[in-house]
């Protein structure tokens, strides 16, 4: 993975254009995506590097810019199962929110994939000194989570199986 | 009601349903005429696509007669009943180009006794058909706007029609998106083809809900790919077709994007026997799916989607 510079102002003024920018921040107040820059950075990874690995600390998430993730599950004997593919405009990475703040997946990356990094540990303490700006998260993690939930149950339904 | 003709209404709704212009055309509706099978394709497990070609068929007198001609026109998004002789009837859409008129096409899944009996057949074989029958795809209203279809396993064949329309007229359409999603990989359906979809300028984007190969598409449930997706929701217009519960979310997703509940067109499933209305086996509420459908427009059908009796 390359880390991107960030600290100088510049680079914030950019980043602040990309979260801005980002779906996932969208209509975002001037006051939150400042504290919210404080903790990002540009991130670029090549094909078939990962982002993450199950089990390790869950210290980022991501907003993907360009390029494709997969989020897998590795069995032994079965090699890395994908169950879901995450692309632009789109965020990885939701145990960073809850405790024990680890990696229930792997995530690699499909494509060469730019995004930006949120370090957790940053933004749960911004969240945790200004409730509003954590009340303002939980509003944009939850529609993600609630459609990743329905996903998920529609995958178990089975829903193209014979007897559908 | 009757006629002074002695037909009733609703036979004769289903003369103009036919396309036929005397009473006799209530007969021939409810009388398979003899086709052909020509060939026999795999499209995945359990999934062949048969092409069979009506032979004519000579009336009492031994003349051609015009209404069981050759002639196998079928709009996009109608469908036949066919018959394996001995075992039944079941009513399947035609999934061929809709230009050619000298054969159907139809692509079945094996899961009942004549589903299962017809992917068995060889060419050569005969069938009995019936048909078309129902309202199709809304082509015409498609003209000038941006489409986007939706379809879930093996409800991409209804759709295929309407895609060789598409790239027969491409000039007459906006934008149009194709996203599709399968079971697994091997499921996918008309893979060769969706090269040449692209090359026409078709956004086709193929999702898996699940997989254990080198499979490098997206991997999820299809309505993931309906944010992603790029067209104007204020002039596009969609068109769904999949398993029932994959159409209810995929219609929640799409008014999500902004499409309007009277731009989305979804084709019903039901056990349809007659074809023509009068059985009420395909009823639905107030309609018949056979005969008002199998597409409906979503805002006209909205309250009945997800009722576990009707």
């Amino acid at each position: 993975m390359e880390q991107l510079e960030r600290g100088n102002p510049e680079t914030i003024r950019s980043l602040e254009t990309i979260i801005r920018d980002h779906p996932f921040f969208a209509g975002l107040e001037e006051d939150f995506c400042k504290l919210v820059c404080g903790c990002a950075k540009n991130v670029v990874f090549q094909a078939g590097d990962y982002l993450f690995h199950e089990g390790d600390p869950a210290d980022q998430f991501y907003l993907l810019r360009h390029g494709r993730v997969a989020i897998q599950v590795t069995s032994p004997g079965r090699g890395a199962m994908t169950f879901q593919t995450l692309g632009e405009g789109e965020i990885v990475g939701l145990s960073w929110l809850i405790p024990p703040y680890r990696w229930a997946y792997d995530a690699k990356a499909l494509d060469l994939t730019r995004a930006v990094a949120m370090d957790a540990a940053c933004l749960r303490q911004k969240c945790e000194g200004d409730h509003d700006l954590g009340y303002e998260m939980m509003k944009r993690f939850m529609p993600v989570l609630i459609q990743r939930l329905q996903a998920t149950r529609m995958q178990i339904l089975d829903v193209y199986g014979s007897r559908a | 009601m009757s006629t002074a003709h002695g037909l009733d209404a609703a036979a004769l709704m289903l003369d103009a349903n036919v396309g036929t212009v005397d009473p006799t055309g209530v007969l021939n509706a409810m009388v398979p005429r003899i086709a052909r099978v020509l060939r026999r394709r795999r499209e995945g497990p359990g999934v062949w696509t048969l092409e069979i070609q009506p032979e004519e068929t000579p009336d009492a007198a031994g003349a051609p007669n015009q209404s069981l001609s050759k002639d196998a026109a079928c709009a996009p998004g109608q469908f036949n009943m066919l018959t394996v002789f001995g075992v039944g009837e079941v009513a399947i859409s035609a999934s061929g180009d809709p230009a050619d008129r000298g054969r159907l096409v139809h692509t079945v899944r094996a899961v009942g006794p004549v589903s299962t009996a017809l992917a068995q057949l060889r060419a050569g074989d005969t069938v009995g058909l019936r048909g078309p029958f129902g309202k199709g795809w809304p082509m015409e209203e498609m003209a000038g706007r941006d489409v986007v279809i939706v379809a879930g396993g093996l409800g991409l064949a209804p759709l295929r029609p309407a895609l060789f329309r598409f790239l027969a007229e491409r000039d007459r359409y906006g934008k149009i998106v194709l996203l599709y999603g399968a079971r697994g990989p091997g499921d996918v359906l008309f893979r060769r083809e969706m090269e040449k979809w692209r090359r026409f300028g078709i956004d086709v984007e193929v999702t898996v809900d699940h997989t254990v190969d080198d499979w490098q598409g997206h991997v999820g449930v299809v309505t993931a790919l309906i944010p992603r997706a790029a067209f104007d929701p204020s002039r596009a217009i969609s068109v769904v077709c999949g398993p029932e519960v994959m159409m209810r979310f995929s219609i929640a997703a799409l008014r999500h994007a902004g499409v309007a509940a009277d731009a989305i067109y979804l084709s019903m499933e039901r056990n349809m026997k007659c074809a023509v209305g009068f059985c009420g086996h395909c009823q639905f509420g107030p309609v018949f799916v056979c005969r008002d459908g199998p597409v409906f427009r979503y805002d006209r059908v909205s309250s009945l989607l997800g009722l576990k009796e009707i």
